[in-house]
């Protein structure tokens, strides 16, 4: 696989990451967030998702995660070849809900979160992060 | 395409506003007779407060050719409708008349035969001359700098920008933004930031280590004028370290941030303004959706894509101004705030035209010092060109198959690839090609031209994401440069396909063969954004060339094949 950290000086930037074998198969993302839920329907929104619209650095991409009220919130890069990146799980006495991390991304694709609910319920969302070779700007 | 009268009908009836855009006045005017300076300054100052936009001057202190694009392709959304209009649709849309002073300066059309007629445009001792004259009749009238300033030129190159900064130091900006700045490396953006006697503007300079807002620029400045209280926001180019070489500035970060610019306008109309500007070198079609979707901002003076519009856009309620590029114009914006908002405009994007514009004097001598100590190798005669030279317009110009040309010979490359920046110089058939011209549509800091090898299939890989970041009908996802331009190679595009389906038919122009997917082919380029990149420099490149060939003649370049329009 091409990164932006091994590619040779392309003129344009250095990184084939459009063309990452095993990305991640849809079954492997369902199969993480039925692990998460129990298999419980997921319903959507209740999720804030911040993370820039097109990646600085594929290898370092800054996400954050917000669900007011929630237990935990399941985070996942749904096209790398392993989506697991974190459970983060709020006591009682957590003064919000919220997470921030950095992220590998190995192309574009979606970021989800799953938050679960102390009701049991479950919400969730997903935001496109672009991965791009770069260069060229105006 | 939506005619003019649909246009300001439907933008102005959207809209509560009232106003004017002056740019029709002259034109007509023009058509009939010669153009003076009074023509072009003339403007009845209305309301409290007047802004003077100038961006994207790419170190351009002289006269300069400027050959506006014939291709400049709006998807989505935003296709056909302004800027994403050119040539005689542009005439149309606007009421101009073909073959007038205002015509030549906007389109590309007989761009030739035009410019020997109205002359070149530009220079920052006339653009001294323009902003003297709105202050002489509206003395605190703002002056706002959109970024793109110190990178352009072969004395901004050798001076780290120096050049370029005295010059609008003693131009009196109020506030700028930036974007090639960055370029010359955090140290030096530090340097000179420490000693401008202005704010250097963006809520979206971020500090890269802790993704937090940096403490170092300013969000946001504040001027009072007439009782009226203004918030001018900076918007610094938000893909900084993707389109350029982010470790010049690794210790930043930037990005659209739309929710911060949402908290910034609270905060400011919380603190009493009765007038938000943004001044932004976001992109137009950026600014348009980030202007539909913050709300209370009243003007986004719009910069980075190099579009010259002769009226605002409205969006909602707010106007987006486009001042075009390189010195061409400056925008004059006079407005009418009463209790607490916006109530009208007088708007004139005034043209450059150096030959009508008295040069001022002090400005004159001022850049004629600056250039002094390099005079030698800037006006020393490399070769002389039969064909007419531009670079500005989504796919191939003139100037990038001569860049190309020169690399593959130079370099003995099977394929070239020069980046699709948009700014650039012309220059017109029989012109004397001078190192300056050169370096005008070359200068930067990581201007080494490799050589390497690349498979088919990454070939690929780089002309569809290119495409996607001109091509993708989000604007948030656009990063506002034009085709990477390629020498050797031929291709399709189909410009309305998803991201990964616009390219097709690559072919080796060398054989006529389809490229193969698996062959390693050797390309030649330069603008890499890696560090210890290696090569010569890119204009060292192209002089070499044209001392060889003397002359430029370029051949028409039909490589590119565009569908989807």
């Amino acid at each position: 696989m091409l990164t932006r950290r091994d590619t040779m000086a392309l003129g344009l930037g250095a990184a084939a990451v459009t063309l990452v074998p095993g990305m991640a198969s849809a079954s492997a993302v369902d199969e993480a967030i039925a692990a998460f839920t129990g298999g419980a329907s997921v319903s959507e929104g209740g999720v804030t998702i911040t993370a820039p619209e097109i990646a600085e650095n594929g290898n370092t991409v800054p996400v954050e995660v917000d669900a007011p009220g929630a237990v935990a919130i399941l985070l996942l890069a749904a096209g790398n070849p392993t989506p697991g990146v974190a459970t983060f799980n709020f006591s009682e006495g957590a003064g919000s809900q919220r997470a921030a991390t950095r992220i590998r991304l190995g192309g574009t694709q979606d970021v989800v979160a799953v938050a679960k609910m102390p009701d049991g319920s479950f919400q969730q969302a997903a935001l496109e992060v672009k991965v791009t070779i770069g260069g060229c700007g105006g | 395409m939506i005619s003019r009268r649909e246009f300001l009908q439907a933008s102005i009836a959207a809209s509560a506003l009232y106003g004017i855009s002056g740019f029709g006045n002259w034109s007509k005017l023009s058509a009939q007779q010669a153009l003076t300076q009074d023509d072009l300054l003339r403007f009845d100052t209305f309301g409290n407060v007047s802004l003077i936009h100038i961006t994207d001057i790419h170190a351009q202190l002289k006269p300069i050719w400027f050959r506006e694009p014939e291709w400049n392709v709006g998807v989505g959304d935003v296709s056909g409708k302004p800027p994403h209009v050119v040539g005689k649709d542009f005439i149309e849309l606007f009421n101009l008349t073909p073959g007038s002073a205002d015509a030549y300066a906007l389109t590309y059309v007989d761009f030739e035969a035009l410019g020997r007629t109205y002359g070149r445009m530009g220079g920052m001792d006339r653009v001294a001359t323009v902003v003297n004259a709105i202050r002489a009749d509206r003395p605190d009238a703002i002056l706002l700098d959109g970024g793109d300033t110190w990178h352009g030129s072969m004395t901004s190159y050798l001076t780290e920008g120096q050049d370029v900064i005295n010059v609008m130091n003693k131009l009196g900006v109020d506030a700028m933004t930036s974007h090639w700045e960055w370029t010359f490396g955090q140290d030096r953006v530090r340097e000179v930031v420490a000693g401008l006697p202005f704010p250097f503007l963006g809520q979206n300079i971020f500090d890269n280590e802790w993704n937090e807002p940096s403490e170092e620029f300013e969000p946001y400045t504040w001027f009072e004028r007439g009782g009226v209280k203004i918030a001018v926001i900076g918007q610094a180019f938000p893909y900084m370290p993707i389109a350029n070489p982010g470790w010049k500035f690794p210790e930043f970060s930037f990005g659209i941030r739309e929710s911060r610019m949402q908290e910034m306008v609270n905060e400011v109309r919380d603190q009493g303004a009765d007038l938000v500007v943004v001044l932004s070198h976001n992109g137009f079609d950026v600014d348009r959706q980030m202007a539909s979707r913050v709300e209370g901002i009243d003007i986004v003076l719009t910069g980075h894509t190099h579009d010259a519009l002769p009226e605002p856009v409205i969006v909602g309620e707010t106007l987006l101004i486009a001042s075009g590029s390189h010195g061409k114009f400056v925008t004059r914006l006079d407005l009418d705030v009463r209790d607490g908002r916006m109530m009208g405009f007088r708007h004139k994007l005034i043209p450059i035209f150096a030959d009508v514009i008295a040069p001022d004097a002090e400005m004159a001598a001022l850049i004629e010092e600056e250039r002094a100590p390099f005079k030698d190798q800037l006006e020393e005669v490399i070769g002389h060109t039969d064909s007419l030279l531009f670079r500005r317009g989504n796919f191939n110009g003139t100037w990038d198959d001569l860049i190309c040309e020169a690399m593959i010979s130079e370099r003995d490359a099977e394929i070239a690839m020069s980046p699709g920046v948009r700014w650039g110089a012309s220059l017109l058939p029989g012109d004397a090609i001078t190192r300056e011209d050169i370096h005008n549509v070359t200068s930067m800091t990581y201007g080494q031209c490799y050589r390497t090898e690349m498979t088919g299939d990454f070939l690929k890989v780089v002309l569809e994401d290119v495409a996607d970041n001109i091509f993708n009908p989000d604007p948030y996802f656009q990063q506002g440069g034009d085709m990477v331009r390629i020498g050797g190679l031929g291709y399709h595009v189909d410009v309305s396909a998803p991201v990964n389906e616009r390219i097709s038919n690559m072919t080796l122009l060398s054989t006529g063969e389809a490229i193969d997917p698996a062959r390693n082919y050797v390309v030649a380029g330069w603008a890499s954004v890696n560090p210890e990149t290696e090569g010569p420099q890119i204009w060292d490149v192209v002089e070499n060339h044209i001392r060889k060939i003397g002359r430029v003649a370029l051949e028409p370049n039909t490589s590119v094949q565009v569908a989807g329009l």
